[in-house]
């Protein structure tokens, strides 16, 4: 019998290099995932740094309060009383007006979209009718705009000249009807993870107690679900805000402090889109004032998205 | 036998119309919503479908060998040749007005297609050529039925006499409505029925290139590090957060981010599609990090337990194992963020994508738009002619975006292993 | 095993005639002769998988929120077939409450939890009558002395037995003919466990209840029937007292002491 030599396993950890090696490539990795953050904190220093700029001309209290926005008379810049208006309230009530309306119709819509979806319909409908309603995601916003502009606002200019209102060809209302559609799939597919995250025990529990399917939706699902629709909600909007192209194509230029859905109403995203685009000086306040807009944007929609994900993530905690 | 117990059902009650009327709500808001989507597709599809023809018109041009110097046919005035022949056709029009209003007839590109026709058959000179020509947009709108006739002459882009001419041009066949290549082939013009998507979709293909070349890479790694080694800590968690929060900033943010960093503090050349397709990469990457998240968490376990088993060590049995395991849907998640990406105009815009570029982009450094940009500046456009172009060319649009989703439907059908 | 089916008590209020299941392809249930006396405790019994569980679901038909799930045979309440087209599913389940195995109050009030099914029935014409039947209802289920100042609060705050009481007092508060329970107990520690069969004791008198278990000591404490399924096969059905002392078949034998299972 041979003896078997103990010392010649060796299981100890000897190749130096290729623990160094195992490092390096973790530390590739790291630095990949780390785009991400260095991503968020390039947006911050460059909005913030522009818009300290601006802050230097026009001070923080005009721009968050005035009513007037005007910033083309900054243009001349030799002449005096150049600085121009740089009020952002009637852009901030614009952008409110616009999602206020997209939100009703994206809400109803969405979430009764879900709510069939997800309680009604047989696994062969759900298989068309998702990819379907997800379509309505994948179409370029640019589309949605030219769509807006070209066959939305002149129909509600005739049916408003039907009715004896005057809606104006760039109005609040096309646009926010046309944003709303747009949001639809994304309300509705984020109530269906929602609603499906409602235990089914609860469901069992109401329907042993011999209530319809209405029923059950209506008083058991829904107010258990409400949370996370919220949140879902909340979601929406701030994708409703941030929206670029279907307001700078369909709700116009015109800083109207106004809450009438006919008139022509312009948004934060239109006017950062319209002061950027084409040449510009970097040291003029229009410009500057775009980026102070921008970080204005960036502060709101992080804000909703910051609480909706809470919202969501408590809630789906709560089911677990 | 027991008591009777009622069971049957009371048909038409209030609760069971109840139910009924809420499921149909359901039905209803679903149907509002893919009416609005047939409605939409269905109007461009409708009005964009005629773009893809071009009304051409046959002259009969006089290319005398001495009025032409075969050697030199760059310095050749075609435009004076096509407008006298103009007049050999209708030697009616002879005031100052009529005359221009005879030579809008064709487009004003035309001179360049004759000398092209010409330069490609030189046998021409000498003779006496009917050569077929673009008509100007105006022309091309009315034959394809865009210009009420009976409407007041003062209303409406063709006098009278344009009209008349044209009816004769049609009796004698010498107008034809044909395919029109140039709309795919050329660049960008300021003449609508000259104006191709080429430049725009090659723009647009460069981006995304660049934004391929930058965002899979990182996605991919940055799954990576999260699903297999990042440990569970604070920096870890900062990272997915912020993840989860960049993928809701507004598209138009990474464009003021582009404009700020890329193009002022790093001077980076502006229009470019290198620049475009960095923004856009900044733009995808959390899609793609999310969606190669969930495809390398879908690699179940034993697989890492059999590489570490046989003393594979954990770069190893990722990189040999996991990553190849979870590409397809890597891949997958990729060309869907691509999609997003190829429709993405607002931060375009920001970084100087939207100049007027006639040539087709040669390189990632050279001046571009991008197809949505280019819909953007047609839909902006007052001529009406560039109504139709514009619906075109989101029809070019669309095509790419359903192949792209179509060959991720694909990839994942035919690479998808269920565990 | 036609011997073990022939078992048929006077009162006969539920009763299945030649059952089959399907899960999709997969049959589940064979061929299921059982009837079920009115105003008792019928334990079904068996090893897990047995298909006890499903069985008690085709009672008040909640297989039918399953798609692939398919029923043949005929099952009738008080003599009529519940699968009969003019049957409402919601009638029948009114008459026919259910209790699960883990407790699923719903994440309202505690008197919501009770008043949900009233009002959606439509039993009550007013709101005494309503905290009339919420009072009643608990007081049945032995829950109203520790939550009768709490009322408004949330039901999922109750502890575990608690709720599983309260899901009781849900179900009762519609008046049903029949409960079904599914392992009502399961899922709660012994002293709660011992309240609740305590609580179907009490039920008997009132109510019909059909129990699905895997404890045998509870089978034998709280039901007068016993039914003793194996393989989605009815193996024997009879008194609980026979079925423990004395069973027929050999199967039910190896169960009790046992051996499978």
């Amino acid at each position: 019998m041979q003896q078997c030599n103990l010392q010649t396993i060796n299981i100890t950890r000897n190749a130096v290099g290729r623990k160094t090696r195992e490092m390096l490539v973790i530390a590739l990795l790291l630095a990949c995932s780390l785009v991400a953050v260095l991503t968020t904190a390039g947006i911050i220093t460059s909005l913030a740094f522009e818009a300290f700029r601006f802050f230097q001309e026009v001070s923080l209290f005009d721009f968050l309060f005035g009513l007037e926005w005007s910033p083309q008379t900054a243009l001349r810049s030799d002449q005096v009383g150049s600085s121009g208006s740089f009020g952002a309230i009637p852009l901030i009530t614009g952008t409110l007006l616009i999602s206020a309306i997209a939100m009703a119709v994206a809400t109803p819509l969405g979430l009764l979209s879900a709510i069939y979806l997800a309680e009604y319909a047989s696994n062969p409908a759900r298989a068309i009718i998702k990819p379907l309603l997800e379509l309505l995601a994948g179409i370029p916003t640019v589309v949605y705009g030219f769509f807006a502009a070209l066959v939305i606002a002149p129909m509600l200019r005739n049916t408003g000249e039907t009715f004896g209102f005057v809606i104006s060809s760039e109005s609040a209302l096309a646009a926010g009807l046309t944003m709303g559609v747009m949001i639809i799939p994304l309300v509705s597919s984020l109530s269906d993870d929602v609603i499906n995250a409602v235990p089914q025990t609860l469901r069992d529990a109401s329907y042993g107690l011999g209530a319809t399917q209405a029923e059950t939706i209506k008083q058991v699902i829904f107010p258990a679900a409400i949370p996370g629709i919220a949140g879902s909600l909340l979601l929406a909007t701030s994708r409703a805000i941030g929206e670029t192209m279907i307001v700078v194509m369909a709700a116009g230029l015109a800083a109207n402090l106004t809450a009438n859905p006919f008139e022509a109403v312009t948004t934060v995203t239109v006017q950062i889109a319209t002061l950027l685009t084409g040449d510009q000086e970097f040291d003029s306040a229009k410009t500057l004032s775009a980026f102070a807009l921008g970080l204005l944007l960036f502060i709101i929609t992080l804000c909703l998205n910051v609480v909706s994900l809470k919202i969501v993530d408590r809630y789906k905690e709560q089911y677990d | 036998m027991t008591d009777h117990i009622d069971i049957i059902s009371v048909d038409g009650s209030a609760r069971h119309r109840a139910q009924k009327r809420f499921k149909s709500y359901g039905l209803l808001a679903i149907g509002l919503s893919l009416t609005f989507l047939f409605i939409m597709v269905g109007s461009i599809v409708l009005r964009g479908s005629s773009a893809f023809k071009q009304s051409f018109v046959q002259i009969k041009i006089e290319l005398s060998a001495d009025a032409i110097d075969a050697d030199n046919i760059k310095r050749v005035r075609f435009g004076k040749l096509l407008k006298q022949s103009l007049r050999n056709k209708f030697p009616e029009a002879t005031s100052r007005k009529d005359k221009k209003q005879l030579y809008k007839l064709v487009s004003p590109t035309a001179e360049y297609s004759v000398r092209k026709q010409v330069e490609a058959n030189p046998t021409l000179i000498g003779t006496s050529a009917k050569l077929w020509v673009r008509t100007s947009s105006d022309v091309d709108m009315y034959l394809k039925g865009y210009v009420d006739a009976n409407l007041d002459e003062s209303k409406r882009r063709l006098s009278d006499l344009q009209l008349e001419w044209i009816s004769l041009l049609q009796r004698e066949n010498k107008i034809e409505s044909r395919f029109n290549t140039k709309f795919f082939t050329g660049g960008d013009s300021r003449e609508p029925e000259q104006a191709g998507v080429l430049g725009a979709v090659i723009g647009s293909a460069l981006s995304l290139l660049v934004c391929f070349m930058l965002s899979f890479p990182l996605g991919v790694l940055a799954a990576v590090y999260l699903e297999e080694f990042a440990p569970k800590n604070r920096l870890s968690r900062i990272i997915e957060v912020n993840i989860n929060n960049l993928a809701a900033v507004p598209s138009i943010v990474f464009g003021l981010l582009g404009l700020a960093i890329f193009l002022n503090f790093f001077g980076l050349p502006r229009s470019t599609p290198m620049v475009g397709g960095m923004v856009l990469a900044l733009m995808t990457l959390p899609t793609i990090i999310i969606a190669s998240r969930t495809s390398v968490r879908a690699v179940p376990s034993s697989i890492r337990e059999a590489a570490m088993g046989i003393g594979a060590n954990k770069v190893q049995t990722t990189f040999h194992h996991v990553v190849p395991l979870a590409m397809p849907g890597m891949l997958t998640g990729s060309i869907i963020g691509m999609a997003q990406a190829l429709g993405e105009t607002a931060p375009l815009l920001m970084i100087g994508m939207v100049a007027f570029i006639v040539d087709v982009p040669q390189g990632i450094t050279d001046a571009a738009t991008a197809l949505p940009v280019q819909i953007f500046l047609w839909a902006d456009s007052p001529e009406r002619g560039f109504l139709e172009k514009t619906s075109a060319a989101i029809m070019v649009l669309l095509a790419f975006l359903i192949v792209m989703n179509l060959v991720a439907i694909i990839l994942r059908r035919r690479f998808e292993q269920r565990w | 095993m036609i011997e073990n089916n022939d078992f048929a008590p006077e009162n006969t209020i539920i009763s299945s005639k030649n059952v089959d299941v399907f899960y999709g392809d997969k049959q589940a249930l064979f061929d299921i002769n059982l009837n079920v006396a009115e105003n008792s405790v019928t334990a079904l019994i068996g090893p897990s998988g047995c298909g006890k569980s499903t069985l008690l679901r085709c009672f008040n038909r909640m297989n039918d929120v399953i798609p692939i799930c398919r029923v043949d045979g005929s099952i009738t309440l008080g003599g009529q077939d519940i699968h009969a087209p003019n049957v409402d599913v919601v009638s029948l389940r009114q008459k026919v409450g259910m209790v699960f195995q883990k407790p699923n109050p719903f994440p309202k009030s505690i008197y919501d939890n009770i008043a949900y099914g009233p009002r959606i029935h439509g039993m009550t014409a007013s709101k005494a009558e309503l905290d009339e039947i919420v009072e009643e209802s608990l007081k049945r289920a032995g829950l109203w002395n520790e939550v009768m100042d709490r009322l408004d609060k949330p039901g999922t705050g109750l502890s575990g037995g608690q709720q599983q009481r309260l899901c009781i007092a849900r179900a009762i508060a519609v008046k049903p003919k029949v409960i079904l329970m599914d392992e009502p107990c399961s899922a709660l520690d012994p002293i709660a466990t011992a309240t609740v069969e305590e609580l179907i004791d009490e039920l008997r008198e009132r109510f019909t209840i059909i129990i699905v278990t895997h404890s045998m000591q509870q089978a034998a404490r709280v039901s007068m029937h016993t039914a003793f399924f194996h393989l989605g096969n009815l193996v024997e059905h009879g008194a609980t007292s026979d079925i423990f002392t004395a069973p027929k078949d050999e199967r039910t034998q190896n169960y009790i002491t046992g051996r499978i299972g």
